[in-house]
């Protein structure tokens, strides 16, 4: 049963074909992956999902509600919580209350008690409760993108849309990322992921929609995909025989 | 001793306006209440201003615009209206107009929504000049004259109107999202936040008490015309008060207002400055955004930071 589908997006920068019908689907409690070269049109697609742009045509269909043309605020109320790319965290606020503003906003009519218990229980899930009382800029990067996640969490999304929160990170930080991205799968939270991270991606997607000049190239399971002829190609290269 | 960190405040707070209310016992001259109504009319703006332009980033010019339109709807109803009730119908109308520019402009953003308010005061300017040729064949118009103390006591109670405000907004939920906003607006949006609408009530809320001072200020002048209305001056010292003074804290704009309100009116009066003291201020608002980023009260809180330790280094000192 998807949780969302989306039906021929397309999206123009003027003569720039950024997203061409492209058409995919979430099943409930699954991880997709999106993957593609640079510039193919991946965190453009987050964009009109989250309601960051208006799309030039095709509709986004969550829950059985229709998001397309909503405001990122609500379709943040409806259940999709999102990280972004350049981290945008409120640099000016300790890591505790970035969380808070997504459990207090996040959803309606939330009090203060209310969300400031979500915001402990979040901060513990994501291993932030130690740092919590530090400014974002102190933490490492590593620790930074948390903040991202967790804030979008407290906002008690049923979908999170996660924009490569594993660039730059090390090994050893990159398995605490994909440990992470489990455990908020098993919490019930299905979950879109951009990333470049290849072991990240064939490790715990459960399928893989592969993005090329802002067309889908390609849609399988992690072991399809890297088989798949077309994807070696233009995305992950031949191994070294 | 909690309690008494929670309220102290408040208390400096009304202490300072108990003080202010009381003073004319002290000096009743004519000079001083007008001058004092001055100061604390340029407080009121600069207070207001950064309700809305402090936490989001969004520089607003339109301060004279609002002002102006008080400063019109007191030339037109001065004389039926006493002067509490015009400076309320003259906020409300500010707020109205904020609300109607906002909806427009602050979709802009950044210097463009900044070159948007500017250009409105001009546009505001030009209509009411070319109306009033049009319609009654004459450039400004009289003023009805209100006692100095009664202006005073309308001013500062627009003050504790506004410190109110500030205070609650700062500290609720709507305060909260306007920070959000100001730090990452995009992100504001994703969790939750309407931004377009928190930043168009929190424009007309700080637009409110623009207008109502306009109001109060336009009995001091005899005849006005559009361009002593909608002066443009009248944009820019809010901000540079409240850069001067810091922001981080109601402090700042008032401290900020107070040192300028009485810097003008010194060097105004002086032979060898007059009118040139614009550039002088011009200078020391480079200045203050060089060495002093969070103004006076920024180097305030630093010195206490720093006398403090390392401890809460990160605490939210002041309000």
């Amino acid at each position: 049963m998807p949780i969302l589908e989306a039906k021929g997006l397309n999206k123009h920068f003027g003569g720039l074909t950024a997203v061409s019908q492209v058409d995919f689907h979430v099943d409930e409690g699954e991880i997709l992956g999106l993957i593609g070269p640079n510039g193919a049109g991946k965190t453009t697609l987050f964009n009109l999902i989250s309601g960051a742009i208006p799309m030039d045509s095709g509709t986004v269909i969550f829950k059985g509600t229709k998001i397309s043309g909503l405001t990122p605020n609500k379709i943040c109320r409806l259940g999709i919580g999102r990280s972004f790319q350049a981290a945008k965290n409120f640099a000016g606020m300790p890591v505790r209350q970035n969380v808070l503003m997504g459990a207090l906003f996040g959803q309606k009519g939330q009090s203060y008690a209310q969300a400031a218990k979500i915001t402990e229980e979040v901060l513990d899930f994501v291993g932030l409760a130690e740092q919590a009382d530090k400014m974002v800029p102190d933490i490492p990067l590593a620790h930074q993108k948390r903040v991202e996640v967790a804030r979008a969490l407290a906002t008690r999304p049923s979908l999170l849309l996660l924009d490569e929160m594993m660039a730059g990170l090390n090994p050893a930080e990159v398995d605490e990322a994909m440990a992470l991205v489990t455990k908020i799968r098993q919490s019930g939270i299905s979950i879109i992921m951009i990333e470049h991270v290849m072991k990240a991606i064939m490790n715990i997607c459960d399928r893989i929609v592969v993005l090329h000049h802002g067309a889908k190239l390609a849609e399988g399971t992690p072991s399809e995909i890297s088989a798949s002829k077309a994807v070696i190609e233009v995305y992950l290269g031949e191994a070294l025989s | 001793m909690k309690i008494l960190n929670k309220i102290k405040y408040p208390l400096v707070m009304l202490a300072f306006v108990a003080l202010l209310a009381v003073s004319p016992i002290f000096n009743s001259s004519d000079y001083y209440i007008r001058q004092m109504s001055s100061i604390i009319m340029f407080m009121v703006v600069s207070l207001s201003w950064t309700i809305f332009s402090a936490p989001t980033g969004y520089i607003s010019l339109a301060t004279a615009a609002f002002y102006g339109v008080g400063i019109y709807f007191t030339a037109f109803l001065g004389e039926y209206l006493p002067l509490p009730v015009l400076m309320l119908l003259a906020g409300l109308i500010s707020f109205v107009l904020a609300f109607l520019v906002g909806a427009i402009t602050l979709r802009l953003r950044g210097v463009y929504f900044t070159i948007f308010t500017f250009g409105l005061v001009e546009l505001l300017k030009n209509v009411v000049l070319w109306a009033e040729i049009k319609y009654s064949h004459t450039r400004g118009r009289f003023v009805a004259s209100f006692p100095p103390m009664t202006v005073f006591y309308c001013i500062l109670g627009t003050l504790v109107v506004v410190m109110i405000l500030a205070y609650i907004i700062k500290r609720s939920r709507f305060g909260y999202a306007l920070v959000s906003i100001g730090e990452s607006e995009d992100a504001a949006a994703h969790i939750g936040i309407n931004t377009t609408m928190v930043k168009i009530l929190a424009f007309a809320v700080s637009s409110f008490a623009m207008g109502a001072v306009g109001a109060a200020m336009a009995t001091r002048w005899n005849y006005i015309d559009p361009p002593i209305a909608f002066n443009a001056t009248m944009s820019f010292m809010p901000v540079l008060m409240a850069i001067f003074g810091g922001m981080s804290n109601m402090a700042g704009p008032l401290i900020g207002a107070a040192v300028f309100a009485y810097l003008q009116e010194i060097l105004i009066t002086s032979p060898a400055v007059g009118k040139t003291y614009m550039l002088i201020f011009g200078a020391v608002m480079v200045v203050a955004i060089l060495f002093l980023p969070n103004g006076l009260t920024g180097v305030v809180n630093k010195l206490r930071k720093t006398r403090k330790g390392a401890e809460g280094s990160h605490a939210h000192t002041g309000s």
